[in-house]
């Protein structure tokens, strides 16, 4: 079993929660005094030396700061410096919430707390939210225990309890949490939303809450990074057809009209596009209704589908080697990319995604290597 | 609407004998996997919706639960099998 854990040393994504990526190595001490801090407001003081207060709101610049992380815009180093923050105005009794410190989860965290009282402990995930910093085991036991102890939470609070995400579960052991640092773990609901009910209810999740959700919207949103990822292939798809376009011009000894030559790779450049976009928008739009539960299947049939539709519709008389390759191409490349979408899903699990890649890889790599020999050379004959 | 994914792949394994009923699977499974059954005792209602988080077997104190936990993003397998170290899931998943 052990081996089997190395051989696939998958640590981070998935899950609503957005965001996760190869956290930097955190050997040096971070600089956070010179973080802007827009978020604050003003200090609390406690026994244990004064505090931060949080907004509750956010401003211009936490939502523009979100809508680049989405993009995948420096997303990799969005956080918040560790420590101890006060909600409202919190006294020994206040409940205290344990959060990571990726800047989003601490936006949607605080943006749902206004008019609550009560104590924020931000521990050091390296900038990645609760579910990938959980799976990682940033989001962890020692992490937490040490945190409590840094901040002296025994001398801020007179109660012995601390609020977890239940997402931050896989990584954290609770019983070990209270044997080494004397405070009870409970979790919390999933999504941040709930928590003025959980708290309202005395620390009580309903069934509801405690389930991941996946809708439309959740799914949508994890779009763009799809998205911006496939950008940089693209271009080098775009570069390739011309490329190919410019070659065959001049191969078959035609004159050379650059206008012709962009537009050719332009309409060329359409059926790929359209495989994309199959790929990494409409298979995670469309989740539920596609048949299946294969990612990679899903994404294939949204691509033969694009496939069809192109040759009928859009360009027909594009040749029996163009067509053919066409039609082995473009769903292999829409299955591989509805593929990746596993990783950004909130139920595919290890064991699952190793057996869907098992047999959708090779035959998508035969698929792809065919339609693109064809396509290359649907170009000179 | 509740996703499931394919069917019989998952570690996930539970001993009932080990098992005392405090129920913390229940509450740390976002899938709805473990129902409880009767006093002192879960059952696991919905394995195929098991996602191999791992939390379940993380917090049972009794040791009762394992799974072997991962992440299924097939992007990392990927890199991880193509040996490209350091990065689980790069840029490109886990968004």
């Amino acid at each position: 079993m052990k081996d089997k854990k190395e051989l696939f040393p998958v640590v981070c994504c998935g899950a609503e929660a957005p965001q996760c990526g190869p956290g930097p190595e955190d050997n040096k001490a971070e600089d956070w005094d010179s973080t802007d801090r827009p978020w604050q407001i003003g200090t609390v003081s406690t026994p244990a030396g004064t505090v931060n207060r949080v907004a509750t709101a956010l401003d211009r610049s936490d939502v523009v700061g979100t809508w680049k992380a989405r993009w995948g815009v420096g997303r990799m180093n969005y956080r918040i410096p560790p420590g101890l923050y006060a909600v409202g105005d919190p006294d020994r009794q206040s409940p205290v919430l344990v959060s990571a410190n990726y800047k989003m989860s601490f936006d949607f965290l605080r943006r749902e707390l206004s008019g609550l009282d009560l104590w924020l402990i931000v521990i050091d995930t390296k900038g990645i939210n609760v579910w990938c910093a959980a799976g990682k085991g940033t989001f962890g036991t020692a992490e937490i225990v040490r945190r409590i102890e840094k901040v002296r939470l025994h001398e801020v609070v007179s109660h012995r309890k601390i609020i977890l995400p239940q997402l931050a579960a896989p990584g954290v052991a609770a019983h070990e949490v209270q044997k080494q640092s004397g405070f009870q773990v409970i979790y919390g609901p999933v999504r941040a939303g709930d928590i003025p009910a959980f708290l309202q209810e005395g620390g009580k999740a309903t069934p509801e809450m405690r389930q991941v959700r996946f809708r439309l919207k959740d799914r949508l949103v994890l779009t763009p990074v799809e998205v911006a990822t496939v950008m940089k292939p693209a271009l080098f798809l775009l570069a390739a057809l011309l490329g190919l376009n410019f070659l065959s011009v001049i191969l078959k000894g035609s004159p050379l009209v650059f206008t012709r030559l962009w537009g050719r790779t332009a309409a060329d450049f359409l059926p790929f596009l359209g495989a994309i976009l199959a790929g990494t928008v409409l298979t995670p739009a469309l989740l539920p209704y596609l048949p299946g539960r294969a990612f990679a299947w899903k994404g294939w049939l949204l691509g033969v589908l694009w496939a069809l539709a192109y040759m009928f519709y859009l360009a027909p008389g594009s040749g029996p080697v163009r067509t053919a390759a066409h039609l082995l191409f473009l769903p292999a490349a829409a299955a591989f990319l509805a593929m990746n979408f596993t990783g950004s899903s909130t139920y595919t699990s290890l064991s699952g995604v190793v057996k869907e890649m098992g047999f959708a890889l090779p035959a998508i790599i035969i698929a792809a290597g065919l339609g693109a020999a064809g396509l290359i050379a649907a170009y000179f004959l | 609407m509740k996703f499931r994914y394919l069917k019989n792949v998952v570690t996930l394994a539970f001993d009932a004998d080990r098992c005392n009923g405090c129920g913390t699977c229940i509450e740390v499974c976002p899938q709805g996997v473990f129902v409880p059954a009767g006093k002192g005792s879960v059952t696991v209602a919905d394995r195929d919706a098991c996602l191999e988080c791992g939390a379940c077997a993380r917090n049972c104190a009794r040791g009762a639960v394992s799974v072997r936990p991962g992440v299924g993003c097939a992007y990392a397998i990927l890199m991880s099998k193509l040996k490209r170290k350091g990065s689980c899931c790069g840029d490109a998943c886990c968004p």
